[in-house]
């Protein structure tokens, strides 16, 4: 069982890493083609890493280690998660820690690194940047939390794997009013956590409306390549979460070694799916006004709460 | 019908009949209000008819299809109807602001609680709704019983949404709401009301809407407005 768990960690960590950017590059392609415009190739965010990282390192004057640690801080948190994740088997040798808390946590520490890492260069747009952030922030950790403990209460457990290879035993439960209702909150608290576009945008340099672009704005090359390439991981994370919480079909909850491989290809085609569909949307959305993101967060917030009581006091109190 | 089906069905039609209630607080747009009022009005008769294909009861089959008509047909209707003639003549009357001041009468710009506030405060309105019905739940516990605090729950929000709109045709909708959380609260509770009570009841909320349909055409022929903040002093 061991090799399989390790070689399905390493499958699984190797596929995040190659493939964020590609996502990245995907989605993009996507709203590329959909505006009529020829795009930059899927492989554009592989490119852009490489001519970062031949760059000079240059840090303001002034900064202390929050700007230099943030975006080392962000891409191993962002790779903790994607070992800790269950994409494509539930039963790895790490299963024990994945727990619910302990992968929101890290998201969190993520996000506070890059905000104080904003901070720490003393200008108005990295601390208006990290002022926004944080704010988002606070509204979007704990509707994770609710949406996910909404599917934990029939599984009986905050361990991930444990609710992953519940709902892939068991497809009934994510079609109860409690599923549907947690797929709208996370849906929603995805995108605020990865920047996308109702929430913020990922291309404007637009002051008004940026909100990781201002914390980032300081940053340049190879720092800036982590800073990139840790969003990009992120988002493909969340969105592999999304996938395996709310899809789990095909994902292994055995020992055998083509179930992984099955699973790994399943996976990428769900991520890459659900990044195109996420692209498409996006194209027809317009971002909202800064002011009505909580409206819009505490919503997704309510939907979250919503789900936990309805499958706590509609499947009866334990008794399923 | 088989026990599990029952249940899920149940199950989903409750939950989409408290989402309704709640999306009513988050959107501002009245037109889309009322669609999702119609689609609550929806739900409400699944739940009449769930409960009646499963326990074999004929007059509840009647009475689901009679509240389809009534709370997915009629009274949006009228509601929409009202709406439309206040943009209308909104546009007609006022040449050039026409437009501005067509769209602000059909949308609820200023709740005196803002929406985000609104929502958290639907979202401890719900939890009290379960504090509340679990003493009645446990005296009998089956799936129709146990989703009795959905219809508590939304006659609170329905109530909530009565006290702090500002526009008359949104406060019809709260009186809706509320009226749809009492009767989804009999049908849970007790397999609704016999027939010629539920009868009784309909057009009541059907006269009641129309009295203040008129009511609110008097509002705006004398104010300008819907705006109950408006009605600070009585004029004749």
């Amino acid at each position: 069982m061991n090799t399989v768990g390790y070689t399905a960690i390493a499958l699984q960590v190797g596929a995040v890493v190659a493939g964020a950017p590609l996502l990245t590059g995907l989605m993009r392609q996507t709203r590329a083609r959909l505006e009529g415009r020829v795009g930059a190739g899927v492989l554009q965010p592989w490119r852009d890493v490489r001519k970062l990282l031949r760059k000079e390192p240059i840090t303001p004057v002034g900064t202390g280690p929050a700007f230099r640690w943030a975006p080392l801080l962000l891409v191993a948190t962002s790779l903790v998660l994607a070992v800790l994740v269950p994409l494509i088997s539930t039963n790895t040798p790490v299963r024990a820690r994945a727990d619910l808390i302990v992968v929101v946590a890290l998201l969190a520490l993520g996000t506070l690194a890059l905000a104080l890492g904003g901070l720490d260069t003393g200008t108005a747009f990295g601390g208006m940047g990290a002022s926004r952030e944080m704010t988002i922030a606070a509204l979007v950790e704990p509707t994770i939390l609710m949406a996910v403990f909404a599917l934990s209460i029939p599984a009986g457990s905050t361990n991930l794997p444990v609710i992953v290879a519940g709902a892939a035993g068991q497809p009934a439960r994510l079609a109860s009013p409690a599923g549907l209702l947690a797929i709208a909150a996370l849906a929603v608290a995805v995108l605020a956590e990865s920047g996308r576009l109702p929430v913020d945008n990922p291309a404007t340099h637009l002051e008004l409306t940026m909100v990781h672009e201002a914390m980032v704005l300081e940053y340049a090359g190879p720092d800036l390549a982590l800073v990139e390439f840790g969003a990009q991981l992120r988002l493909t994370v969340l969105l592999g979460l999304l996938a395996s919480l709310f899809a789990p079909w095909g994902i292994a909850t055995g020992a055998s070694l083509t179930a992984v491989l099955l699973a790994l290809l399943l996976v990428v085609l769900k991520v890459m799916v659900l990044g195109m569909a996420l692209a498409a949307a996006e194209v027809f959305w317009a971002k909202v006004r800064l002011f009505r993101v909580p409206e819009l967060l505490a919503g997704s917030f309510l939907l979250a709460l919503l789900a936990v009581t309805v499958s706590y006091f509609l499947g009866g109190e334990g008794g399923q | 019908m088989s026990e599990g089906l029952f249940t899920q069905l149940l199950d989903l039609a409750c939950g989409a009949f408290l989402l309704a209630a709640v999306v009513v607080l988050w959107r501002r747009e009245l037109a889309a209000i009322v669609r999702i009022f119609a689609l609550q009005g929806v739900a409400l008769a699944v739940i009449a008819l769930v409960l009646g294909l499963h326990e074999d009861r004929w007059g509840l089959i009647v009475v689901a299809v009679g509240i389809g008509a009534l709370r997915a047909g009629l009274l949006p209707y009228l509601i929409r109807r009202a709406l439309r003639a206040f943009v209308a003549e909104q546009n007609g009357g006022d040449g050039g602001l026409g437009r501005h001041g067509g769209s602000e009468e059909a949308r609820e710009t200023q709740p005196l609680v803002n929406v985000a506030a609104s929502l958290l405060t639907a979202a401890a309105l719900t939890l009290l709704a379960y504090a509340v019905a679990s003493p009645l739940v446990e005296l009998d516990p089956t799936p129709a019983t146990r989703a009795l605090p959905v219809g508590l729950a939304v006659v609170l929000i329905g109530f909530f949404v009565l006290v702090t709109r500002r526009r008359a045709l949104a406060q019809v909708v709260g009186f809706l709401l509320l009226d749809n959380g009492i009767t989804a609260t009999a049908f849970l509770a007790a397999s609704g009301v016999p027939l010629i009570v539920e009868l009784g009841v309909s057009f009541d909320v059907l006269l009641a809407v129309l009295v203040l349909q008129v009511l609110t055409l008097r509002v705006r022929e004398a104010f300008g407005t819907t705006d109950i903040d408006d009605l600070r002093e009585l004029h004749d």
